[in-house]
């Protein structure tokens, strides 16, 4: 096993007295392209959130790169709901935003930065859209820019929720392939999703998460239909095709 | 059209018609750039509450004999405090929170203001505004409030922007979100400061919402939004006290309907454009 990017040992973490995440422990390697799967509500967000440092887990410890979690460290996109689109500002404007880390308090985004924000618009297929308002967008197109904004971050480790949700098979696609080029790159990734399908066929690591961890590491050990059926447990309708499972959530 | 030219002219001849020019100038440019946040987050009803509480410390100032700015900053400051404290953690809905504190502020105003009768003829100048009766150190202080708040806004631009977008993202950026949201409310707070006596407590709300909303409808980004929100507030200023002049009526009721007047403008011209946008 390499070094590894993330590790989480018996993380506990819930809202106003009611558990989400029951002692979850798992690591994931540098460079790896990794799963975070489980059926709604099994607390993907909530981890995402808890490493991400917008909730404080009640215990547990969190290491990236062997240190405390950083935000130089880690680009982060949120859920698509979490915005708010009725602003009148550009694609360019929300991008930059993942900028702003770098830059520290008073200091404007200058040349270099709008640079690195058209480089990020450019890898999402967004770079002829950089000066639309973003109450113009669609629901995919608002995806992607917040997908830029995670990449115009720089971080070595990226924690994307659920950034698949909504979008056309094409896009999808080419999301994948974007995905598989940062992970060559040398970018870690981890990304929630309930697209389980998705993972079998293009991740190479999945953490199964519902509440506790019910197994991580590569596909190929992890994906059996005891974790499919722990994790989805009713939720899941399971469909032999070769080795990939198909999902009925 | 020499007697046209004196028309406009004549009303400004009169020093406290300058006053009076001046002091609701800058209270509608300072109402209109922190207005800008309050249409954009849909918290019209702070951009009420704040105004309201600061009667309380008004009417403490005058009662201790000491200043009504301070008196009206410490009131709206710390009205704005304990509303976000109330509604942390969930304890209260934010909206319920503002509800409550605003509304126990006015009225230990109105208990204050009841102990002496003799006292309820000036507050109601704060109530309603009386630009006329401005005086010089009331500009001075009321420059130099808005001037502040205004240098904070342009400081503080991105990190504001992304706390009203993402305040999650902002968080996560190292932004802190919390604070800068304490810190938008206060600003509510001091713009109400600023307008106390120009247009006082009742429509200072106005202004810091009719400019920015009227900008909205036309403006192509926010930037084009807020430089729009301070003219069209500036311009409300001046058309009103003209109107209040010649007509001999109240110059607050003038400003604030003279923004409404902009903002049906506005919305007649999206109109216009929308059908012409549709027909072929």
């Amino acid at each position: 096993m390499g070094p590894s990017a993330l590790e989480v040992e018996e993380l506990w973490a819930g809202y106003n007295g009611h558990v989400a995440l029951e002692a979850v422990s798992f690591s994931i390697e540098q460079g790896c392209l990794a799963g975070l799967v489980g059926p709604n509500g099994s607390g993907k967000s909530t981890l995402l959130r808890t490493i991400i440092g917008l909730k404080r887990p009640w215990r547990g410890r969190i290491t990236v790169f062997g240190q405390p979690p950083r935000k130089s460290l880690l680009g982060y996109m949120p859920q698509v709901e979490v915005p708010d689109w009725s602003l009148p500002i550009t694609v360019l404007d929300v991008v930059l935003m993942g900028r702003y880390g770098k830059l520290g308090v008073l200091r404007r985004p200058g040349k270099a930065d709008r640079i690195k924000a058209m480089e990020a618009l450019a890898r999402v297929g967004m770079a002829d859209k950089a000066g639309r308002r973003i109450q113009e967008l669609s629901g995919g197109e608002q995806r992607r820019t917040l997908l830029a904004r995670a990449l115009a971050q720089e971080a070595p480790l990226l924690l994307l929720d659920e950034p698949f949700a909504g979008l056309d098979a094409p896009t999808q696609h080419e999301l994948l392939h974007l995905f598989q080029g940062l992970r060559r790159e040398g970018c870690t990734l981890l990304v929630a999703t309930h697209d389980l399908s998705c993972v079998a066929t293009h991740f190479d690591h999945a953490v199964f998460l519902n509440r506790r961890v019910v197994a991580f590491g590569p596909l190929h050990e992890v994906l059996t239909e005891e974790v499919l059926r722990q994790t989805f447990q009713r939720h899941l309708l399971l469909v032999r095709e070769g080795e990939i499972y198909a999902e009925h959530d | 059209m020499p007697s046209m030219i004196d028309a406009l002219i004549e009303p400004w001849r009169l020093e406290f018609m300058q006053r009076a020019l001046l002091a609701t100038t800058l209270a509608s440019i300072t109402a209109a750039l922190v207005g800008c946040y309050v249409v954009l987050r849909g918290v019209a009803f702070l951009g009420d509450a704040l105004p309201h509480a600061t009667f309380g410390g008004v009417a403490v100032a005058f009662l201790l004999g000491g200043n009504v700015y301070l008196g009206a900053a410490v009131a709206a400051v710390l009205s704005a405090l304990i509303m976000s404290l109330l509604s942390r953690r969930g304890l209260l809905k934010h909206d319920t929170a503002v509800g409550m504190v605003f509304i126990v502020a006015f009225a230990l105003g109105m208990l204050l203001a009841s102990l002496r009768p003799n006292y309820t003829y000036n507050l109601a100048n704060f109530i309603f505004g009386s630009p006329l009766a401005v005086r010089w150190d009331d500009i001075w202080v009321m420059a130099g409030i808005g001037g502040a708040l205004v240098a904070l806004l342009l400081l503080f631009w991105k990190e504001i922007l992304v706390t009203v977008y993402d305040p999650p993202m902002a968080t996560a950026l190292g932004v802190p979100a919390a604070w800068v949201e304490l810190g938008l409310m206060v600003g509510v707070a001091l713009a109400a400061v600023v307008g106390l006596k120009a247009v006082g407590i009742v429509l200072v709300m106005a202004l810091l919402v009719l400019p920015p909303a009227t900008a909205q409808l036309v403006a192509p980004n926010l930037p084009v939004m807020m430089a729009m929100a301070v003219a069209l507030g500036a311009l409300a200023s001046v058309l009103g006290l003209y109107v209040a002049y010649y007509g001999d009526v109240s110059p607050s009721a003038c400003i604030v309907l003279s923004a409404a007047g902009f903002f049906l403008l506005a919305l007649v011209w999206r109109h216009l454009r929308g059908r012409r946008a549709r027909s072929p």
